[in-house]
């Protein structure tokens, strides 16, 4: 299991990249951070995401 | 007004002297405030992604307005820091505008954790604004760690009550040697201008508009109080006398002996 945003997901084994997509995330409109580290949008195709990984997916909201 | 007084934050000049949040409001309605407001920065906040709402604020922010992330959310240094790294990687430039609050009931930074996190952020490159308790010790420790600017919260965030921290406000603008921009609880205009005659280089307002009966208007009104107390501020105010009057008349009496 891949703990993304707080929640457990079965997103191990896909890339960081098919997860976003398959999750209806807009690549263009997030920022990840894995395990602690940002993730560059560069590395999605390539990073695979294991058991135990824990992301962050964010993006801006209205805020003060 | 004098067309060479800009606002200048870590080398990036702005005519604008109102920095408008983008909290609590309609995304449709945040062209109008920005327009209305003449606003070039616009703060923002990272949350977690949601795939329902597929509709980004980024869209409705006109192009040339500076983005000023926020890590509200953070509740250490090291949350704050991860929070800007999130921001920038969001492509929208180095700004952050750090917010480090322990406390949920009043909102109020954390002085001591914000100094920690505006020196890892200003070595990493940040153009950094933290959000402060006017402290002149705390104000001094956030100019050498390498900030940008200072912001003094002038009473609880969102509260709309003024410049309740008006005096220790004034203390950091004639000794700090870095833009002030009084954040935070700035009601009205007439308190947004109060800010700038007192020597602001800046205010921020949110709560103020997002609460407001209508909006642009109200975006327009705190423009127009910005623009006039920055004047004022540049002029020079006439002088106060505590005692007794001054004639604004000849004093030479006619009609009588």
């Amino acid at each position: 299991m891949v703990k993304i945003n707080g929640e457990l997901t079965e997103a191990a084994g896909k890339t960081v990249e098919e997860y976003l997509s398959s999750a209806g995330y807009d690549k263009k409109r997030v920022a990840v951070e894995l395990n602690g580290d940002i993730l560059p949008k560069c590395a999605y195709a390539d990073t695979v995401l294991k058991d135990g990984d824990s992301a962050e997916v964010v993006s801006f909201v209205g805020g003060g | 007004m004098n067309n060479d007084d800009k606002l200048i934050l870590g080398g990036h000049e702005f005519e604008s002297r109102f920095i408008l949040g983008s909290g609590k409001y309609s995304l449709r309605l945040i062209e109008a405030a920005v327009q209305h407001a003449g606003a070039q920065i616009i703060t923002l906040a990272v949350r977690r992604a949601n795939t329902k709402e597929q509709e980004s604020i980024l869209d409705h922010i006109p192009q040339g307005v500076t983005l000023l992330p926020n890590t509200s959310g953070a509740r250490t240094a090291q949350e704050a820091v991860r929070i800007a790294r999130l921001a920038r990687e969001l492509g929208c430039g180095d700004f952050v505008k750090i917010e480090i609050m322990k406390d949920s009931k009043y909102l109020l930074p954390d002085n001591a954790e914000t100094v920690k996190a505006t020196e890892i952020l200003a070595k990493e490159g940040f153009v950094v604004m933290p959000y402060m308790y006017p402290d002149l010790y705390t104000a001094r420790d956030l100019v050498n760690a390498g900030a940008a600017a200072v912001m003094p919260l002038a009473s609880p965030i969102g509260s709309n009550k003024g410049l309740a921290t008006k005096d220790f406000i004034q203390i950091l603008i004639d000794e700090i040697d870095l833009p002030i921009i009084v954040d935070a609880g700035i009601g009205r205009p007439s308190q947004a201008c109060e800010a700038m005659e007192m020597g602001a280089a800046a205010v921020m307002a949110n709560t103020a508009l997002a609460t407001a009966g209508d909006l642009p208007t109200m975006a327009n009104a705190f423009r127009q109080a910005i623009e006039a107390g920055r004047s004022a501020y540049l002029a020079g105010l006439g002088r106060v006398i505590t005692r007794g009057a001054s004639a604004s008349d000849p004093l030479t009496g006619f009609l009588r002996d």
